[in-house]
């Protein structure tokens, strides 16, 4: 089950990657989501799979599902919601300040 | 008792809320503004002092112990950065109003201004890897805000690439610690520490050593990952760009400074010399960036990079005179690269351009301005008997132990650049031709923008000429950072 979830996440990194990578706004933004979703599951695979274990809530417990990694995964999940939102606001901005969503029209040059 | 640790985080997080609700009321926004960053500043100077005179103070919150909660570590480190934070924050509050636009101060400025010292305060305190990443996100959050501030063509266009390499290596950091987590099973720095040195797969470690190290080095603009920083650090006011510059990439070397002191030092062979050829490369790379432009603020951008390859070289050598070298120099910089920017940005609004071509014979005009330019050109380039050149010296002494030869030539070389980037602006734009028309009306400006660049220059003059009094700490520093029980057994076994 690791293997697998491990395997996906690769495949989610290739395809962020892939996408940050191109010249659109829109798609380098997919990209950023993309690549936060391939952390997040790949967070919740380093934890451990296991099904049907309870949460540690009683003393004395030998077998439960360690709790730190959907911990982590919750608080990063927050963070790049946050981060996502304000970036597609930045982005529309800026395509409409500079009237062009085209990274390489955006390079700027040492003269302004 | 404990408590005393967590409150350098919460005084500015407190500011930044009150000065949400008001953002209209300029006059009040203001004075609330300089009343929080005097008292952070007094009470940064107090818990340094505590923690000087009785040793390092752990909060455990919520009174979860170590590993199993979260630990904020108030060590000597810390709490030096975190004054050296406290006084670029009480000089930034009291230079912005000058500086920046009615409109600017009141879409929030201090509100993102105090969350970032938050986000960089509580990034110096913290003793656990997570917590670090939402301190660093605390941080970046509010330097979104702080860039695109005005919100112009240029600076929309630059801040968009800045948050979008921030965002990649955030997401990079969070890889990480998932990796780090699985192979160690913790991610509190001190059991980290421990748990490393009993670990088997040596191998593994090194990797995640060297996969962590490129996400801080995004953040602290190491080469060959720095070319994000430049053009992102000229757009926003010259007040934003002295907080990014005295701030921001300090925390990413800070936390090299932490990790591969204290956690990451079981294969020092490997990591510790990639750390040497980069910091070589990163001063060399940085202060030919700063010979290559006529931009007066790009020249000061780029000097940022060469500092960091500085302290850089210091954890590279891990011996007791880099290590202390690396704390000098990482005390010295955040206090000259503000000051620094300061000036310069006092330089824009007298001649009116930021183009050294279009400057010239500014020194009859702005004496006082031209001389304390000079002067911290001086600092910064490290001629005795400033800051810069103690921290040199102890570098250059502890890559001579080392006989590293390429490297003490490369760092001499640097700071030669350093010092002819910097008189460059001295010479051209202050001496020279007069230029006709400078802008009128700019002298009260002008002066108000120079008193807290002065006073920030005086301290940093201090910090050289007071080494006598600063060396010592910066001794008790650099052995607590290479003698690594103390700080752990604070943290675990309390």
């Amino acid at each position: 089950m690791e293997i697998l979830m491990a395997i996906l996440a690769s495949i989610l990194f290739a395809t962020a990657i892939y996408n940050l990578l191109q010249k659109q706004f829109l798609r380098i933004i997919i990209g950023t989501v993309l690549l936060s979703h391939a952390a997040h599951l790949f967070l919740l695979t380093m934890g451990k799979l296991k099904r049907g274990n309870p949460p540690v809530l009683v003393e004395g417990v030998t077998n439960y599902t360690d709790p730190l990694p959907q911990a982590l995964i919750l608080t990063s999940i927050v963070i790049s919601f946050g981060v996502t939102s304000f970036l597609l606001v930045l982005a529309y901005r800026t395509f409409t300040l500079n009237k062009s969503d085209n990274m390489d029209e955006l390079r700027g040059s040492s003269d302004e | 008792m404990s408590n005393l640790a967590v409150l350098p985080i919460v005084i500015p997080l407190i500011a930044s809320v009150i000065s949400a609700f008001i953002p209209k009321k300029l006059g009040l926004s203001r004075v609330i503004a300089k009343l929080f960053a005097l008292i952070f500043l007094v009470y940064a100077g107090y818990l340094a002092w505590v923690v000087f005179t009785d040793g390092i103070i752990v909060m455990q919150s919520s009174g979860w112990a170590a590993p199993f909660g979260i630990s904020i570590v108030a060590d000597y480190l810390s709490v030096t950065l975190v004054l050296i934070t406290s006084i670029v924050t009480t000089a930034a509050v009291f230079y912005a109003p000058s500086s920046l636009s009615k409109l600017q101060e009141s879409y929030y400025f201090y509100t993102f201004m105090f969350l970032m010292i938050s986000g960089v305060v509580g990034a110096f305190l913290t003793g656990d890897l997570f917590n670090l990443f939402v301190f660093f996100e605390v941080l970046l959050m509010a330097s979104y805000g702080l860039i695109v501030l005005g919100g112009g063509k240029v600076q929309l266009r630059e801040s968009l690439k800045y948050v979008l390499f921030n965002v990649f290596s955030s997401m990079l950091f969070v890889t990480t610690i998932g990796f780090i987590y699985a192979s160690v099973g913790t991610v509190n720095m001190a059991h980290l520490a421990e748990r490393i040195q009993e670990a088997e797969q040596a191998g593994i470690l090194t990797g995640l050593a060297v996969l962590l190290f490129f996400v801080f080095a995004i953040k602290a603009a190491i080469f060959p990952l720095y070319y994000w920083l430049p053009n992102s650090y000229i757009v926003p006011n010259p007040v934003v760009s002295a907080l990014f510059g005295a701030l921001l990439t300090k925390v990413g070397i800070y936390s090299i400074l932490r990790m591969y002191t204290l956690v990451f030092n079981h294969d020092v062979g490997i990591t510790h010399e990639i750390f040497i050829w980069l910091a070589m490369f990163t001063m060399l790379f940085g202060v030919i960036g700063a010979l290559s432009t006529q931009n007066v603020k790009l020249i000061v951008t780029y000097n940022i990079i060469p500092a960091i390859g500085f302290i850089l070289m210091g954890i590279g050598l891990y011996s007791t005179s880099g290590i202390e070298g690396s704390v000098y120099y990482l005390i010295h910089d955040m206090v000259i690269k503000a000051a620094l920017f300061f000036l310069v940005g006092a330089l824009v609004v007298a001649a009116g351009t930021d183009d050294l071509r279009k400057m010239g014979g500014l020194i009859t005009r702005y004496p006082v301005l031209g001389w304390l330019f000079f002067v911290g050109s001086l600092v910064l380039a490290g001629v005795p008997p400033f800051s810069g050149f103690i921290g040199k010296l102890l570098l250059l002494r502890g890559s001579l132990e080392q006989e590293e030869i390429l490297l003490t030539i490369a760092a001499l070389i640097t700071s030669l650049l350093i010092l002819y980037s910097m008189v460059r602006i001295f010479v051209r734009g202050f001496w020279g031709d007069t230029v006709e028309e400078l802008p009128e009306g700019q002298n009260k400006k002008v002066r108000n923008l120079t008193i807290p660049a002065a006073l920030l220059l005086a301290i940093s003059i201090f910090l050289g000429i007071g080494a006598e009094f600063i060396y010592p700490h910066v001794e008790t520093i650099a052995n607590m950072l290479l003698d690594r029980t103390e700080y752990i057994n604070a943290v675990l076994r309390e």
